[in-house]
């Protein structure tokens, strides 16, 4: 396969629930090796969508082709993918060992053959010497392992994991996100996971698609997904963002805009992911958005870096390493949250503290009003 | 609560007092069926022995039930896994409709079936019987498999689709495993419910009667009562003793499939 | 051509497959329930003329002699009464085992409970109904105890071949029926929902009254319809323990059938016996929902 191709390609695939429609003309390539991650509110289709590529929902248009072959009509059990399920679906009457070698049943493998294969999966996701226990009898992580071993074993072409994470507790899912990402260098498969945890999908994915009713918003790389979302639905769902209402208007070939309590700065194109928001020749309405990490507060002594503004604190949470200030600026009713990393010897500032907040235009992204 | 337990503990003693009764009976010497009790004896079970009659009841009820159960589990898997996994069009009419016998009088259920019968020209007999136990069974078989197919997570049966199997190998291979305590259970409360129905079988055995029947005949012949105690101590403890493997495996289901609810049915 | 396709994937669908699947089930009742239950309400308005002749020209009389004729109006009330009181005595006494075996039993314990409850259910009803014989009779085993004990010198003849006999063994008989409804309702009861209306104030009393009781409420119905309509078409227990006095339709029924040979006679009581217990479960269901819809709000 070379490598500009794409293992899995989804054209103009479009599905009804009677009246609802599920997946919105959804075009996507997928490449060989890639981790990549379904990111949505849930039902927003991203289930739907992985289950379309098992072969487990039919679809009403488009294509689903995996390494140049179109699927249609291709049952699940006949697809070159594997699923790993949001219950994990381990069989309860089988032993561990039963439950990771029951794919290889109809393989031309010797008996020892195939144990062996499954030994050898279950080593590699941490269960050497688990293959006689009871399905019944294990953890919610090792479950979770167990239902890895059994798709990994078939040497699938995809692996398709459905919220794989959801069910453990925090600590548990954190250790599986880094094995996860691990597992996945090593075997080289091509993952496709759905989440509805933001920070997951950040964490683990090469690429992600973010899905809104039934249609993928944006599909990038984490970095440009959280610096550069290409409408505030994006920006809202990833991270915190906050909003400011905006005017923007265009001079000779700059484009100026007027944020309510920051004033007026000039923008570049690369900032407006959505193109550039004017309604017409002279200007239109915006919403600027930027991270809270990229403003800082100023205390006694220290001066901007690019701009300032004066604010009033309005609310403060703190976090230990990390202190959340809600900052209104003049004239501004809404706040703006800014985050700041707590150092020693740093007072933490109190509710009704003047302030200034430095800012830079650069990090801004800007968007249609209504989008 | 305490006294709430007096109370249930009394009400458990008002259940069960008339079948501590039948053994007392069963075993006395006297053939008055009255206190106070005489001597201890097995004659009557021995007399049993003898009434040859009675031995071809039993095994006409034995081949009715067997068959009944059957019959009833069968129809009781369709319709289960036609409601726990699928929803179509009429679905609460059509299973209102089928769990019906449920709370119809059964001697509505034998009139009206022997009424088509006869109309039809056809006699009466074994056949009949079983045509009226699978009705008044299959709501049973349904109630108890429903849950077995319900506790069934339906992405066991996608996992193993997804890992190559075939609708039919994975029936074979995840579901029927999965739900054979259910089954089991099924079967062995069809049976029961058929071995013991008096009613349908009066009106529809023909020329054979069934045990059921052939009990209510010989409670005309007071000679004969102390016999009857003897055969009720046997059937009420076989009942209990199916009805108690019945509830093992059905339970062993639920832990298998991970969620035991406790009550029965 | 377009049609049969149609029709074809139409059975590829969820909608399908359950169709399909339910369709054996669902024949075997249409065939064995549905038909003969249209035939007996069709041969309530025929004539018999012969052993196995009908005259099926609709005529009405058989209603008119069931309804004009006091021995059948008798017999009609009676078993409603009887049903009536059995529904009454059951339900009244089961309400406290389902409330203790939910809430007073321990979690492990309640599925062995409801074992026991429901054991004697599953053994001979024949046997059992005899044995209710034994206990009540003349020289039974509760006229020979009181008499043992001293309390009688006479033995009492009121409990046998009437209807207090019919009622008491029926009310035995229904009770795991009246159990079971009540207690899954019960089960369903989410704990907290008790603790906040103490939390609010509210005495164990009130908290039952105003929060346990109205969440009970359908499977007492359920408890309800599911004694009251069985019990209306009983036959053995009238029959053994019932008496001339106690008889209920049920065996007017057999008797119409099987030794008057006059079908459409029986058909018609048992056409109006079924008439009328649907009319009162629909009524009380009506009322039920009534006294508890005002306050409900959205039904599951």
């Amino acid at each position: 396969m070379t490598a500009d191709k794409p293992l899995i390609s989804l054209q103009n695939v479009n599905k009804h629930y009677g009246d609802y429609h599920a997946l919105r003309s959804i075009n996507l390539d997928i490449k060989q090796g890639e981790f990549f991650s379904l990111l949505g509110p849930s039902g927003c289709g991203k289930t739907t969508l992985l289950r379309t590529i098992a072969g487990f929902e039919d679809y009403d248009t488009g294509a689903v082709m995996i390494s140049d072959r179109d699927m249609r009509g291709v049952p699940a059990n006949k697809r070159p993918t594997n699923m790993v399920f949001q219950s994990y679906a381990i069989f309860p009457h089988l032993s561990v060992i039963e439950n990771v070698a029951f794919g290889l049943r109809k393989s031309k493998m010797s008996k020892t053959d195939k144990m062996l294969a499954a030994e050898a999966a279950l080593e590699m996701v941490g269960l050497k010497g688990y293959g006689h226990r009871a399905a019944h009898a294990l953890s919610g992580g090792q479950r979770q392992r167990v239902a890895l071993a059994r798709a990994l074993v078939l040497k699938p072409k995809v692996l398709l994991l459905d919220e794989p994470l959801s069910a453990l507790d925090r600590k548990m899912r954190e250790q599986m996100q880094v094995e996860l990402i691990k597992l996945q260098r090593e075997v080289g498969i091509t993952f496709i996971l759905v989440t509805h945890d933001q920070e997951e999908a950040l964490v683990m994915s090469d690429r992600i698609a973010v899905m809104f009713e039934g249609e993928i918003a944006q599909c990038d790389d984490p970095e440009i997904l959280y610096r550069k979302p290409n409408s505030k639905r994006v920006a809202d769902f990833i991270g915190v963002m906050n909003f400011l209402p905006a005017t923007v208007r265009k001079e000779g070939e700059t484009y100026l805009a007027t944020i309510a309590g920051l004033g007026e700065t000039e923008i570049t194109e690369a900032q407006c992911p959505g193109g550039v928001p004017l309604q017409n020749d002279n200007g239109g309405e915006a919403t600027v958005g930027f991270r809270p990490e990229t403003l800082t507060l100023l205390y006694e002594g220290q001066t901007a870096t690019h701009r300032e503004a004066p604010a009033v604190v309005d609310e403060v949470v703190y976090y230990g390493d990390m202190t959340y200030y809600d900052v209104r600026f003049e004239g501004v009713e809404k706040p703006v949250r800014i985050s700041m990393r707590n150092i020693f010897g740093r007072d933490v500032l109190g509710v009704g503290t003047q302030v200034r907040v430095s800012w830079s235009p650069g990090a801004l992204v800007v968007f249609d009003q209504s989008a | 609560m305490k006294s709430l337990k007096t109370y249930a503990v009394l009400y458990l003693i008002f259940l069960y007092a008339p079948i501590f009764l039948l053994p007392l009976f069963a075993f006395n010497s006297s053939t008055i069926i009255a206190f106070p009790l005489e001597s201890f004896t097995t004659e009557w079970f021995t007399q049993l022995l003898t009434l040859s009659e009675m031995h071809g009841a039993l095994l006409n009820s034995l081949k009715i039930a067997v068959t009944s159960a059957v019959l009833a589990t069968t129809l009781g898997i369709f319709a289960a896994m036609a409601v726990s996994r699928y929803s179509f069009p009429g679905q609460k009419g059509i299973m209102g409709f089928i769990m019906l016998p449920l709370v119809l009088p059964e001697i509505i259920v034998a009139v009206s079936l022997l009424i088509v019968i006869l109309r039809m020209g056809f006699d009466t007999g074994a056949w009949s019987v079983i045509a009226g136990h699978t009705l008044i069974c299959t709501p049973f078989a349904i109630a108890i498999l429903q849950s077995a197919f319900a506790a069934l997570d339906p992405s066991l049966e996608e996992a193993a689709y997804d890992l190559g199997e075939t609708p039919a190998s994975t029936f074979r291979l995840v579901t029927l495993p999965l739900v054979m305590p259910g089954i089991i259970s099924a079967l062995l409360i069809s049976f029961t419910i058929s071995m013991d129905e008096f009613i349908i079988a009066f009106f529809l055995t023909g020329a054979e009667p069934t045990l059921p029947v052939y009990l209510f005949s010989m409670l005309r012949f007071p000679k004969l009562l102390p016999a009857v105690m003897a055969l009720g101590t046997i059937l009420v403890v076989l009942s209990i003793l199916l009805i108690t493997i019945a509830e093992f495996f059905r339970r062993r289901g639920a832990k298998r499939t991970g969620n035991d609810t406790g009550g029965f049915l | 051509m377009a049609a049969s396709d149609r029709i074809r994937r139409f059975f590829r669908t969820e909608q399908g497959i359950g169709m399909l699947l339910v369709s054996p089930t669902a024949l075997y009742a249409l065939l064995l329930l549905a038909v003969p239950l249209i035939a007996i309400f069709v041969i309530s308005f025929w004539t018999q003329t012969g052993v196995r002749d009908f005259d099926t020209a609709f005529t009405l009389a058989n209603y008119k002699e069931a309804l004009t004729d006091p021995l059948y109006r008798q017999l009609m009330l009676r078993s409603l009464m009887v049903s009536g009181l059995v529904t009454l005595i059951t339900v009244v006494l089961a309400f406290p085992i389902a409330y203790f075996v939910s809430f007073g039993v321990k979690p492990e314990h309640k599925s062995l409970w409801i074992f026991l409850i429901t054991i004697p259910f599953w053994t001979s009803y024949l046997i059992r109904v005899f044995l209710w014989k034994v206990i009540l009779g003349y020289n039974g085993v509760l006229n020979s105890g009181l008499k043992l004990v001293g309390l009688i010198d006479e033995p009492l003849s009121f409990i046998l071949y009437n209807v207090n006999a019919v009622i008491i063994t029926l009310a035995h008989a229904y009770a795991p029926f009246a159990i079971l409804p009540i207690f899954v309702a019960l089960e369903k009861i989410d704990r907290s929902l008790l603790e906040a209306s103490r939390d609010l104030g509210e005495s164990r009393t009130m908290t039952f009254l105003r929060v346990t009781l109205p969440l009970a409420a359908p499977g007492v119905v359920a408890a309800v319809l599911i004694v009251f309509i069985p019990t209306i078409g009983d036959y053995v227990t009238p029959r053994l323990v019932g008496g001339p006095g106690g008889l209920m339709i049920a065996n007017m029924i057999q008797t119409q059938f099987l030794r008057l040979n006059n079908a459409p006679l029986g058909a018609t009581l048992a056409v109006l016996a079924m008439l009328i217990v649907a009319v009162i479960a629909v009524a009380f269901l009506l009322l039920g929902n009534r006294a508890a819809g005002g306050k409900k709000g959205a039904r599951k």
